[in-house]
């Protein structure tokens, strides 16, 4: 069970290896949906006070820093106005969320998956590196043939920022805009300077999440859409040869 | 090249997909064992909130310099009921608050007789559903003390709250629990910011059950009641939003 090879031990394109553990699988499709239902419903939500503010307060008198458009219904779950079951859709899915990424990092510290791929290092950052990884980039090329299975540093870099910061920030933002939670756990509130600044954190952080979820898409596309979908699927995965 | 039409067929199944899985979201809820799965969402986050916090914590009051320029209006404005607009055009002096169900002491409570009461004044920050919030300062009775003054019932569980208004030709009401009604911060609000209740805002007495968003806090209030259940009132799923839009009952989120 190679996971991730050595990089004396490449192996040769063409062949297959096993990428992605049974958790990292399960948390990925578990994930996109709630993810996916989240951002839909909440495009809902947003629907029914489309202004976002800075501070404590903020409605119809007061400045809004952002008047966001009115969500289509072709984006937005129901399909029609329904504060109501938005609301039911995105706090049922907010549980799934949350509890689904708790138990996605148990695991992933418990098999190390965590430690071993998604680890930074500090060479991984360094200018020169990540210009080479831009530059490799640009030329489609996302694998080390040294070490097909790891993860590139701005790959990595996206997963933890994913992982680590706007998902969890998203859950902690969301919470700050429960009434009862706000009485409860005040702090949490004031960390992000009222109510309705983490309201508009919760939606800037929706915003880069959707932006991630884009890239990664367009990524699989580029890397190569049957080999990514299937290592997902069955953590199968196809070295690929020089073209890929 | 197939790798080409491969990824094209991806893309457009993608998408297709994406679209079938939204479209899919409305056609799954119509199911009703979908729906009441998904409304178990809202048993899951009042368990969790019971659960891992304390139930007696108080909502943050704000200073006077923290307080909206501008309290927006929702909801009913004004009853516009003939009943209603007389009674206001009185000052309300002909307003009685009625406190029966399970009391052993049922009330009729005067406006006077109300503010003559030992008052608490909040400011308090307001969280509409819609998303916005604004800061008011509420006075008025603890309701808890009102109830006391009723000698409400050991069988009692809910306090139900009649309203003047109504919305779609339905009467307005809420409901909150025990534990909720003896909050120090629940209060039968009849000020706010330092002024006698306005009409938009729900004169001339309005609950404020701070810790629950914006359509718990019952404007026009009429009369309180005491229940053991909240079936057999309304649609019996203990408001107006709750029985006609399927807003949550614990409106804590």
């Amino acid at each position: 069970m190679s996971s991730l090879a050595e990089p004396t031990h490449a192996p040769p394109p063409g062949r297959s290896v096993h990428r992605h553990r049974l958790a990292t699988r399960l948390w990925h499709w578990v994930n996109a949906i709630a993810v996916f239902i989240m951002i839909g419903s909440g495009l809902g939500i947003s629907n029914a006070h489309p202004r976002l503010y800075w501070g404590q307060y903020g409605a119809n008198f007061d400045t809004a820093w952002l008047e966001l458009p009115r969500w289509p219904g072709w984006l937005t779950i129901p399909g029609h106005y329904d504060l109501a079951l938005s609301r039911r859709w995105h706090l049922f899915f907010a549980l799934v969320m949350a509890f689904a990424l708790l138990a996605f990092m148990i695991a992933s510290l418990v098999n190390r998956h965590f430690q071993r791929d998604l680890r930074v290092r500090r060479a991984d950052v360094t200018p020169r590196h990540l210009w080479g990884d831009l530059k490799a980039h640009l030329t489609f090329r996302f694998h080390d043939p040294e070490r097909p299975g790891a993860y590139n540093t701005l790959q990595k870099l996206s997963y933890v920022l994913a992982i680590f910061v706007l998902i969890p920030l998203l859950i902690l933002t969301g919470l700050a805009l429960s009434p009862g939670m706000d009485a409860a756990w005040p702090w949490l509130t004031e960390l992000f300077g009222g109510r309705q600044s983490a309201r508009s954190i919760h939606f800037i952080a929706m915003a880069l999440l959707s932006g991630f979820v884009i890239v990664h898409l367009a990524l699989v596309i580029l890397a190569g859409p049957m080999n990514e979908l299937r290592s997902m699927i069955t953590g199968w995965w196809r070295v690929p040869g020089d073209a890929a | 090249m197939s790798v080409l039409l491969t990824r094209r067929r991806l893309v457009t199944g993608g998408a297709l997909g994406a679209g079938a899985l939204l479209a899919g979201c409305d056609r799954a809820i119509e199911v009703p064992a979908v729906r009441k799965i998904l409304f178990t969402g809202e048993d899951m986050q009042r368990g969790l909130h019971r659960a891992l916090t304390d139930r007696g914590a108080l909502a943050r009051e704000f200073s006077a310099a923290e307080v909206s320029p501008i309290f927006r209006s929702n909801g009913t404005r004004d009853p516009g009921t003939p009943a209603y607009a007389a009674m206001a055009a009185g000052g309300f002096a002909s307003w009685r608050l009625a406190v029966t169900g399970l009391v052993n002491r049922p009330l009729s409570l005067s406006l006077a007789q109300l503010r003559s009461m030992p008052a608490r004044t909040q400011i308090t920050r307001h969280d509409c559903v819609e998303g916005w919030s604004a800061i008011g300062k509420w006075t008025g009775p603890m309701l808890g003390n009102v109830l006391k003054l009723a000698d409400i019932r050991r069988d009692a569980r809910y306090i139900v709250f009649r309203c003047a208004d109504s919305i779609g030709g339905h009467r307005y009401y809420e409901s909150i629990d025990l534990i909720d009604a003896f909050h120090p911060q629940t209060i039968l609000a009849w000020g706010m910011n330092d002024a006698p209740l306005d009409v938009a805002h729900g004169a001339p007495v309005r609950l404020r059950v701070e810790r629950q968003l914006g359509y718990k806090h019952a404007k026009y209030v009429m009369g309180i009641e005491a229940v053991a259940s909240l079936a057999g009132i309304g649609q019996g799923k203990g408001g107006f939003w709750e029985d006609w839009v399927d807003y949550d009952w614990y409106a804590g989120i």
